[in-house]
């Protein structure tokens, strides 16, 4: 049903929007917020969306739901004056050494302060003494609480998508602050490290931990080769930081500009994507066929299989054995490369990869994804901070010419493109299950039901018939979600033989590590169209159709779970399980 | 069941107070004032256990509770709980030099409230609902009226001499 109400004088339609917010937005006005986020609860903490409402005042928009007839007036004299206190009284103990702020330029404290004009904060500044210590223990995540208005962003983040709570509040009235349980250090949390708290954070109060300075000496060690590798889901959004539009496929001009920032070789995660099926589809059928730890889970989330590594170590013999295509590529890049080229060797090949997620940076220096004392995968940069690696080099990705990547692992099927999109990694496993299983050719590929998400993130299930064994996939976004199909399991009520879990809603495609993008529901829908487009003009589309991945396998690996290849595709896990009172929860 | 003990913390106690109180995100403030009242403060691994064991609850949360109330204590109180009243008639009627007195006897400052031989622990509470025998101090549940800082010499003098001798 459509009502009516008036925002600054003009007459504006809505529907079934939540809030007063949303309907001012969707009618092109505009009005400030830190700690509202679309996906989120609403919290109504910062007074920022502040509005003028003819009859009864001053009202927080994020907070009211709409009524037909209101007279709202988003920019009066009033309003104005009430941000204009919010934001000096935030900046007043603000550590505002904004140039050396990581989120400088894009914070969201740093704008509006220069937008309502505040050259002047009326309150004396934060002693030295008072700073709290800034928390970098996580591999992933810096916490600053210096930087922190307590908008509660990353809190509700931390809940309502992964169902963990590993920050909260603490304390009361001035002496709040957001931590994890009685301040201990991020990262001797059960953190998964899906840095989706600091996707939502409005200041740098939570920020990506950079490596971008390692990425830099090894470029310019001449003693040092380097390969680059880059996830699917960063193609259809590292644009958005070049005014490209969201879902734009930027893969080609992406390589040109790795080649030019000095990168010696330049890979693609999807060859390791198509890998990935290859081994998990030939273990899936082979549990099917033994009836053995199913359902399986998938593995390539590393925020995933760090939440049953320390929260259901007792359903670790579920997850696949498989490394995620990050974990799979470096070491074949180490082992394979130096036949094909001369002056590489596994000693100087240093192999860096970028990847839309700060829980890959946690998951390359796993114990077990080291070789010979080195990390597989040297470093692990994310869209973010690859984006400002390019920016500093002066390329400028939107123009630059676009160019192939290198071989022998030169070409991807659009099964391995769609891993970036939440339900993409079971569909490209069905696709190749189901060939591997009948011989005959699967007609119809597209299974849309394992595609989009909605607001809530429910599950999506599909059925196949693989040759009258029905088998049913169940995809999920958030651990909140898949810690109840977990319910499920351990109630023995689950009837689905394959999970595939991702931690961060809607898959890779809105991981912590894109481009910041937390006031815009749409936008993982978009990227996720760019990932399904191309994976519908690409000649192959089945990851066993691949003729470089045929190669390998003829040249290397064997075959699927060979020895070979469980050398170098497969890992283990470990109870990380902390607490001593196990067999009381 | 284990009933293993952390940190001289035993889980069996805790689990037993969740069960008894059921183990709903509902019943969180009265669990831990039961196990306030067990352990005479909420020890850390009781509030992980809780936080772990409760749906919809985490070590974080519960910490955030525990910390936003004032009847939650998170070290532990001393032998003798002395509590201060500083609600506005014990304020007005001086019951600040009474609190400065004990704080600067047992060499507490804010943030630590438990002295270092863990016999007293000293807090301040709102009111007590006493206000005609202002300022109020009560100590182990024992009302003593119209405080100075000379008279709540003489009864922790007392209380210490009585230590002494048992």
């Amino acid at each position: 049903m459509t009502n009516t109400l008036f925002i600054n004088g003009k007459e504006c339609e809505y529907t079934n929007e939540p809030n007063l917010l949303e309907v001012i937005r969707n009618n092109g006005f505009s009005v400030p917020t830190f700690c509202y986020r679309p996906d989120l609860t609403q919290y109504g903490a910062c007074r920022m969306c502040v509005v003028e409402i003819e009859g009864r005042g001053i009202q927080s928009s994020c907070t009211m739901p709409p009524e037909p007839g209101l007279k709202i007036h988003t920019n009066t004299e009033k309003t104005r004056r009430i941000r204009k206190i919010v934001l000096e009284l935030l900046l007043a103990n603000h550590d505002r050494e904004c140039t050396t702020c990581d989120k400088s330029g894009k914070c969201e404290l740093q704008k509006y302060a220069q937008e309502y004009g505040i050259n002047d904060i009326r309150f004396a500044k934060k002693k030295p003494q008072d700073y709290l210590p800034i928390d970098n223990s996580n591999p992933s995540i810096v916490r600053d609480p210096n930087k922190c208005i307590l908008c509660g962003a990353c809190v509700r983040a931390c809940a309502e998508f992964q169902g963990h709570s590993v920050l909260g509040f603490a304390n009361r009235g001035s002496k709040t602050v957001v931590q994890p349980m009685a301040g201990r250090a991020l990262g001797s949390v059960d953190c998964v490290f899906c840095g989706q708290c600091q996707a939502v954070c409005p200041t740098g109060a939570l920020t990506i931990k950079t490596d971008i300075d390692r990425v830099w000496d090894l470029i310019n060690d001449k003693n040092k080769k380097t390969a680059v590798q880059m996830a699917p889901s960063v193609r259809v959004a590292l644009g958005e930081e070049f005014g490209l539009k969201p879902g734009e496929n930027v893969i080609g001009k992406f390589n040109a500009a790795l080649r030019q920032l000095g990168f010696d070789l330049v890979f693609d995660t999807n060859f390791s994507a198509d890998l990935t099926i290859m081994e998990e589809a030939t273990e899936f059928i082979e549990r099917l066929t033994k009836g053995e730890n199913l359902p399986l889970f998938t593995s390539c989330c590393p925020a995933w299989v760090r939440y049953l590594e320390t929260q259901h170590p007792d359903l670790l013999n579920h997850l696949s054995s498989c490394k995620s295509p990050q974990g799979m590529l470096s070491p074949v890049i180490k082992a394979v490369v130096p036949k094909y080229f001369e002056d590489y060797t596994e000693e100087n090949l240093y192999v860096v990869s970028i990847m839309p997620c700060t829980a890959k940076k946690a998951e390359a220096v796993r114990g077990q994804l080291y070789s010979n004392g080195r990390a597989q995968t040297d470093v692990v940069l994310t869209t973010q901070e690859i984006a400002r690696m390019l920016k500093s080099a002066g390329i400028n990705l939107a123009t630059i010419t676009p160019e192939a990547n290198d071989s022998p692992f030169g070409q991807y099927t659009g099964a391995a493109t769609i891993f970036g999109a939440s339900g993409g990694v079971a569909e490209a496993a069905v696709r190749t299950a189901y060939e591997f299983v009948t011989h005959e050719s699967l007609e119809n590929i597209d299974f849309k039901p394992l595609r989009g998400v909605d607001k809530a993130h429910r599950a999506k299930e599909a059925e196949i018939d693989i040759k009258g064994t029905k088998v049913k996939v169940r995809v999920v976004s958030t651990l909140k979600e898949a810690e109840k199909s977990i319910r499920e399991l351990k109630e023995g009520k689950a009837d689905f033989q394959l999970l595939e879990v991702m931690a961060c809603p809607g898959g890779c495609v809105n991981g912590g590590g894109q481009p910041r993008s937390c006031d815009n529901s749409q936008i993982k829908e978009e990227r996720a169209q760019g990932l399904y487009k191309e994976d519908s003009e690409l000649p192959f589309r089945k990851s066993h159709t691949n003729p470089d991945i045929i190669k390998l396998y003829e040249e290397f690996l064997e075959k699927p779970n060979s020895h070979k290849a469980h050398e170098l595709l497969h890992t283990t896990y470990s109870d990380m399980f902390k607490n001593s009172y196990r067999d009381l929860v | 069941m284990s009933t293993q003990t952390s940190g001289g913390i035993n889980f069996k106690k805790v689990n037993d107070i969740i069960d008894s109180c059921g183990a709903k995100k509902s019943n969180l403030i009265a669990i831990l004032q039961k196990v306030q009242d067990e352990f005479k403060y909420l020890p850390q691994d009781a509030i992980t256990y809780i936080g772990t064991k409760i749906d919809g609850l985490s070590p974080a949360t519960v910490y955030g509770v525990a910390t936003f109330y004032a009847q939650f204590s998170l070290e532990p109180k001393g032998k003798y709980e002395i509590k201060c009243c500083d609600g506005t008639a014990c304020h007005v009627r001086g019951s600040m030099p009474v609190y400065t007195y004990l704080m600067q006897r047992f060499n507490l400052k804010e943030g630590k409230y438990t002295s270092d031989d863990g016999m007293f622990s000293v807090e301040t509470v709102s009111c007590l609902g006493a206000c005609g025998l202002a300022p109020v101090v009560v100590i182990n549940g024992k009302v003593y009226p119209q405080m100075t800082s000379d008279a709540i010499k003489i009864i922790i003098d007392t209380i210490v001499a009585q230590e002494n001798e048992g």
